[in-house]
């Protein structure tokens, strides 16, 4: 039963008239996911609301609050599948205020879906979630121009915006954009094809989610791998067994290959790499593995193991692009705790380069102000050097987040240049 | 060239493996909050992988209500055994005996909201700092807000306007000392996905969940099953039926579906066309449309 799939993660972000719960729940409603019983669930409300038909947003928004102002405060994940593919939805806010649950949401994400309003077009919002998407390397972007039953499903009112759109994206840094004409509430071009606007050819959004290509979205190149932590069993058995857990945060590992440790620079080959308590001959992202090495070296959390002819930048100075998450405003003075991976490091801003004005996407060197949402390029130096990649590269190793110490909150997310 | 892709099943293994690593480098000492239902039960089988060949480096604590089935317990103490593992148990009957919680009274009375109190407690009793749980998002609109790593104050308790945001792969678990965190290993993982793997990985689970004989009589639209804990009213008839459990909560309040689905692959293709959600025939989430979010809120799982 369905065995054979792999996982894509999008994110939706629209503004709260936008019509995204109402997409979600279509596309939820028409791939036959829906519980009978949830669906039950909802139609009483939509009927206790006063509403004609049943309110599909009604299956996302989740918390007390939202359900009775009629808004999604936080991120909430849906989850269904089709018989090619799992799909995990990370449903986020379209308020302003609410751009660190849209960072969170999208930063694990393989597509991003940015909704526009027909009738009203490329608006504000429509650039900042577009930017966010290309800043947080989201490799495919997929613009839904929703509410085309609003517009007399006019030909003219889509390519218009879908020029508009291409003009703003052509500053930011996507590789994939596709372009669909749907109606959420209708269900044209959702699940199904439309039978009101005959003049688009293209796929529908759950074809293409289907079949977007999301193999080369992990980086296969730049061997990465840091520790999690050491297993030694210090049993009979297993006397002087010692294994390095973690994820394979990038590149291809194999038995036998010479590694490198970072930062020690000390060398070594593999002996083994288990998954679980089965020995395997090759690991990829984003396998979970245990490795032993032929050396009994000290290797301990937060270091990496890579191979000698590729190794990512070591050092202390380090450029990132950041989002501010916190309500607090960035103290130029403070010390904040930088975790990279499974690195844990105190870091001090010595520089804020720029801002960025998100509705030009243009940068403002003289603002140096940095609030809540403020995205800004940067200066950080850090008490020890940590082994990094460009976020471009890879997003395992090129991203970080500050925590503030004294509140132990998540204050900012990284992308290192 | 190969083909580097992960089927869903091992990239939702290796996730899972990935945060339970991730507590166990991060936190002084954490726990494994067992229930004897499935999902717990996966759980400790993503954690003795994570660990392998050490054994798993955390007690199962279990929350007993008194009011479970008897097969949960017998399944708890097989496989505490079969582990070696290190079982915790707090008794709600003990937090009631104090004096500190008062049992429900009434027909539908249940254990199930007393549970946090003694959950609450015995993670104090046991400084634990952070406690891995089977829930996932796809059960209930409460959970599918939640983080992975999920803070919770010095009083136990959610509050799902302040969640701190979760970014990529790195979860930030630091705390003050007299709070603690909940992880949910599982977050990402559905209903289907929890079988499949089970087929896969060919786990052992109670017999609760496969097709038997039993006792049982209908109430609020519910099939209960005749017990000590439970009182029939009036009208109410017992009757034996063959079912299964598709969820299993106490046995006060958890409802049976009529089954003959005896194998991990009759339940696999009976859940492929099953229109009813996972936790529908729950009682407790039955109370009211808030039910879970304000059990949350108190500190709930």
């Amino acid at each position: 039963m369905y065995l054979n799939m792999e996982i894509l993660r999008f994110t939706t972000a629209g503004s709260v008239d936008d019509g995204k719960s109402t997409l979600i729940g279509r596309l939820l409603f028409d791939s036959k996911s829906i519980f009978l019983d949830q669906l039950e669930a909802i139609s009483k409300i939509s009927n206790r609301k006063g509403l004609n038909q049943i309110d599909l947003s009604l299956l996302t928004d989740g918390l007390k609050d939202e359900r009775e102002q009629g808004i999604t405060i936080d991120v909430a994940y849906r989850y269904f599948a089709t018989p090619k593919r799992k799909f995990i939805i990370a449903d986020t806010p379209g308020h302003i205020q609410y751009t660190r649950n849209m960072v969170t949401g999208a930063s694990t994400a393989n597509v991003a879906l940015i909704l526009i309003d027909a009738r009203k077009g490329v608006i504000e919002q429509t650039f900042r979630h577009s930017f966010i998407a290309s800043l947080l390397q989201i490799p495919h972007l997929v613009v839904c121009v929703n509410k085309m039953d609003l517009v007399n499903y006019n030909e003219n009112t889509f390519n218009e915006i879908v020029n508009t759109y291409k003009n703003f994206a052509s500053k930011l840094d996507v590789k994939d954009i596709s372009f669909i004409p749907i109606s959420a509430l209708m269900g044209d071009n959702v699940v199904n094809r439309s039978n009101n606007m005959d003049w688009y050819q293209g796929a529908t959004l759950m074809h293409t989610l289907e079949n977007m290509h999301i193999g080369s979205d992990q980086n296969h190149l730049d061997p990465r791998f840091a520790v999690q932590t050491v297993i030694r069993p210090h049993t009979e058995q297993y006397h002087d067994y010692r294994a390095y857990a973690g994820r394979i945060d990038g590149g291809v590992f194999r038995k036998d290959e010479e590694v490198l440790v970072m930062p020690s620079g000390l060398k070594s080959k593999i002996k083994a790499i288990y998954y679980g308590d089965v020995e395997i001959e090759v690991a990829f992202p984003p396998m979970s593995v245990s490795i032993t090495l032929n050396d009994d070296i000290d290797i301990s959390r937060g270091d990496m193991i890579v191979k000698p002819n590729n190794q990512p930048n070591s050092t202390q100075d380090i450029e990132v692009m950041f989002c501010w998450l916190n309500q607090n405003q960035l103290n130029m003075s403070g010390k904040y705790l930088l975790k990279h991976t499974t690195n844990q490091v105190k870091a001090i801003f010595k520089e804020i380069i720029y801002k960025i004005d998100i509705s030009t996407v243009s940068r403002n060197e003289t603002d140096k102000q940095i609030g809540t949402n403020d995205i800004f390029r940067a200066k950080i130096r850090t008490t020890k050097p940590l082994q990094f990649d460009p976020y471009r590269r890879n997003r395992n190793t090129g991203s970080l987040i500050l925590i503030d110490e004294t509140t132990n909150e998540t204050i900012a997310a990284g992308m290192i240049v | 060239m190969n083909n580097y892709l992960l089927k869903h099943l091992q990239e939702l293994e290796s996730e899972s493996i990935f945060i339970i690593r991730e507590v166990f480098a991060q936190f002084e000492n954490p726990a494994i909050l067992f229930s004897g239902g499935k999902d717990s039960i996966v759980i400790t089988h993503l954690a003795k992988k994570a660990f392998w060949p050490a054994k798993i480096p955390f007690p199962l604590v279990h929350i007993d209500t008194g009011h479970n089935f008897p097969e949960t317990i017998t399944y708890r103490n097989w496989l505490v055994n079969q582990l070696g593992a290190n079982l915790i148990v707090g008794f709600v009957q003990n937090t009631i005996d104090a004096g500190k919680v008062k049992e429900e009274t009434g027909l539908n009375a249940s254990r199930n909201v007393l549970q946090t109190t003694t959950l609450l407690d015995t993670i104090n009793e046991n400084k634990f700092d952070s406690c891995m749980g089977g829930a996932r998002r796809d059960e209930e609109k409460a959970r599918a807000k939640e983080r992975i790593f999920s803070h919770r104050d010095e009083f136990g308790q959610w509050n799902p306007k302040n969640q701190r945001p979760e970014l990529w792969n790195l979860f930030n678990g630091k705390k003050l000392t007299d709070e603690h965190f909940r992880v949910f290993p599982i977050s990402n993982w559905t209903e289907m996905d929890i079988w499949q793997y089970i087929l896969f990985e060919n786990i052992t689970l109670p017999t609760l969940y496969f097709s038997h004989q039993r006792q049982v009589f209908e109430r609020n639209g519910s099939l209960l099953s005749v017990s000590p804990y439970v009182t029939l009213r009036a009208g109410e008839v017992a009757e034996n039926k063959t079912i299964r459990y598709r969820t299993c909560g106490d046995i006060t309040i958890t409802g049976a579906i009529e089954s003959t689905a005896s194998t991990v692959q009759e339940i696999i293709l009976e859940l492929a066309a099953s229109r009813l959600t996972e936790r529908g025939n729950r009682e407790d989430d039955k109370r009211s449309e808030t039910s879970m979010e304000d059990r949350k809120k108190e500190g709930y799982f």
